[in-house]
């Protein structure tokens, strides 16, 4: 087992080498990241290049058979409860919103909190309020999934996350199922997730709100990071000849 | 009055019926023909079956053994235990109708009314006694006091589930009675050999479908164990009793079980038949739920595994809640062929539904040719039920629709 102990307790994820296989598809091939507390970084390339792997691998839904991977001090192996515990510290927020359907708001809010943290249902619940006044929704906490809007669902996802008082938030292009006119109202919540100091992994073509809040951006393409930097330098003056091209056909 | 004038009249309701007639049945010749042609048909079978009813049927065999298609041998002296049963299961419904309202409300009053309609029956007071038409009556007077209760008093559906759960229990106890000699006097053991009738018959499918419910989904989610012993013994099990046809079943648990236990080891004969039907209906349930496991999108089980639930979690508050949705319909159309299936228990020698009417063709050689009478009467009540069940299952699917996406 590597020594943990000496790492700076700044840096929340550190990735040395990651490989994954998905049979004999070589899907991630090498990725070295490491990621202080309250940094927003924003990875983006193109489709099938493997970014939601990785990010699914930082919080073990995707496993890794190759390298560390070490999440809050906690290096991520097959053991349950060190994964269980991993789970619990890190939210996720998907492409396909993923709420459970047959829970009303309030209850997909609330479920975690109470079956995972223990805590009694009218704290879970006075907590959940609290989040969903700030995803700006209170007053739909007693509908179902089914009732509310693509981008009122997103929110609502943000929230259940958030309920559990996760240390690092993983967004899996949060906004790409969503109607233009309601990609807005989710980038706004994020973007306040960001400035209260949250550690957040975005995956997400929406380069305006990359320039505004990323602290980082990280390209990848086929498995590898071909280049990564603050957001002025990936924008303005990228070093390798992929990312301008990426960049050419995106922008 | 000054609020009449604000009501609005709106058209006559005549020229809206022609209309509508006009527009549905007669739109076009076709449609006129066909209109024509099926109010003839149903005009004949009507009049046909309703001359048939009243005036060449001779609805003795019927009439004159209500008792016995109601409880088939169980010891007259012991039919106060029946009746204490009924006025228990007429109060829940009474309460539940008032607690629950809705379809609830729709069964409770369709049977105070099915009561009613017995109760003043117009047959002879030898076949059927006042003592039973008032008894009826009381039935309704407690269903309308449990109604009441429900509608008044704040009673949690939990606790009135598990009121329900224990009247099951107290009604097997009451029905069988106990061996033990101290009670023995209050409430002699009565075999499950003088159970029969439409009492049976609900035993049996209820046994059926309660216990096949969670051993069915059990097998479900056994079948899709990682554990290979698991796994490999639910799908032989299940595969061996969905290749296997009922009767056979209801032979192997009826017949061939006690040759293979100790002596010692009886088992009641209806018992062996409630669990002959029992596993042969977990075998389909599992198979049902199973699809029902299957179409719950892989996202709702990475959503709960990346909140830090675990795998028991995430299957008991998630997947199976969704799953059982999903199957609903086909598990209520399961029920109902269970119920019918509890006929089969005649080749086993319970005196069923089906068998006590058989019994009573044979029992008198002037009733030989009424078997139509008589099965006639079994069709329309099995008819009663299962129009029920396939009722409550649609108004069940409407209530929990709103949860879909
Ligand atoms: N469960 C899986 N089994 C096999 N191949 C997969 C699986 N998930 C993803 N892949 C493949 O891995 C590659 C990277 O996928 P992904 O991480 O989803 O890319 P991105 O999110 O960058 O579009 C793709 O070629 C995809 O087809
Ligand atoms: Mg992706």
């Amino acid at each position: 087992m590597p020594d943990t102990t000496n790492v700076s307790s700044d840096e929340i994820i550190i990735c040395r080498d990651v490989h994954k296989w998905f049979d004999d598809f070589h899907v991630l091939r090498g990725i070295s990241v490491t990621v202080r507390k309250g940094e927003v970084v924003v990875i983006f390339g193109p489709s099938g290049s493997g970014k939601s792997t990785f990010i699914r691998t930082i919080n073990r839904l995707e496993n890794h058979q190759k390298g560390d991977i070490i999440v809050d001090g906690i290096e991520l192996t097959d053991d349950v409860r060190n994964i269980e515990a991993i789970r619990s510290e890190v939210g996720m927020v998907f492409q396909q919103f993923n709420l459970f359907p047959h829970l009303k708001v309030i209850d997909n809010v609330t479920l975690a909190p109470i079956w995972v943290r223990k805590w009694p249902k009218a704290k879970a619940e006075a907590i959940a309020m609290e989040l969903l006044e700030r995803v700006g929704i209170p007053e739909q906490a007693q509908k179902y999934p089914g009732q509310l809007s693509g981008g009122q669902q997103q929110r609502v996802a943000i929230a259940r996350s958030l309920a559990m008082q996760p240390k690092i938030m993983l967004f899996d292009e949060p906004t790409s199922a969503l109607d233009p006119e309601m990609i807005k109202e989710v980038l706004d919540v994020m973007k306040k997730l960001a400035g209260s100091g949250m550690t957040m992994l975005v995956v997400t073509h929406e380069m305006a709100f990359a320039r505004e809040v990323a602290d980082r951006m990280i390209f990848f393409d086929q498995g590898v990071i071909v280049e990564q930097g603050p957001p002025e330098q990936i924008f303005t003056a990228p070093q390798e000849d992929r990312t301008k091209l990426f960049l050419s056909q995106i922008l | 009055m000054s609020i009449a004038t604000d009501i609005v009249i709106g058209p006559p309701d005549r020229p809206g019926a022609v209309l509508w007639l006009k527009k549905n049945l007669f739109s076009s010749w076709l449609n006129t023909l066909l209109t024509i042609l099926s109010t003839a048909v149903i005009a004949f079978v009507v009049v046909g079956l309703g001359r048939w009813i009243l005036f060449n049927a001779d609805w003795s065999p019927v009439v004159q053994n209500l008792r016995l298609f109601a409880v088939g041998p169980y010891p007259v002296e012991q039919m106060w235990r029946i009746w204490a049963i009924v006025y228990m299961v007429s109060f829940l419904m009474g309460v539940s109708g008032g607690r629950w309202r809705g379809s609830v409300q729709t069964f409770a009053l369709a049977m105070a009314l099915a009561y009613t309609v017995l109760a003043i029956l117009p047959i002879s007071l030898e076949y059927l006694p006042l003592a039973s038409r008032l008894r009826l009556l009381g039935n309704v007077l407690a269903a309308g006091l449990g109604y009441l209760l429900g509608r008044r008093v704040a009673i949690k559906g939990r606790w009135l589930a598990l009121a329900w759960a224990l009247s099951f229990a107290l009604t097997l106890l009451l029905l069988g009675g106990l061996r033990n000699a101290a009670v023995a006097p209050y409430l002699p053991f009565v075999e499950s050999g003088r159970w029969g009738g439409l009492l049976l018959t609900f035993l049996l499918a209820l046994v059926g479908i309660v216990a096949s419910f969670p051993i069915g989904v059990l097998l479900a989610l056994g079948r899709q164990s990682s554990l290979p012993v698991v796994k490999g013994m639910c799908i032989i099990f299940i595969e061996t009793v969905r290749g296997v046809p009922l009767v056979t079943i209801l032979f192997m648990t009826s017949i061939l079980l006690p040759l293979f236990l100790p002596p010692e080891v009886r088992i009641d004969r209806v018992l062996r038949a409630m669990l002959g039907m029992t596993l042969f209906a977990a075998a389909y349930m599992a198979e049902n739920v199973r699809g029902g496991l299957q179409s719950i999108p892989s996202g709702q089980v990475e959503a709960a595994k990346a909140m830090g639930l675990n795998g028991w979690q995430t299957m008991l508050l998630i997947v199976l809640p969704q799953a059982l949705r999903v199957v609903i319909p086909a598990i209520v159309g399961q029920f109902i062929a269970l119920f019918m299936d509890t006929t089969l228990a005649i080749i086993v020698g319970l005196l069923e539904l089906l068998a006590i009417g058989r019994a009573i063709i044979n029992s008198n050689p002037q009733w030989l040719l009424l078997d139509m009478e008589v099965y006639g009467f079994i069709a329309l009540i099995f008819w009663v039920f299962t129009f029920s069940m396939a009722y409550a299952s649609r108004r069940i699917e409407t209530a929990v629709g709103l949860g879909k996406r």
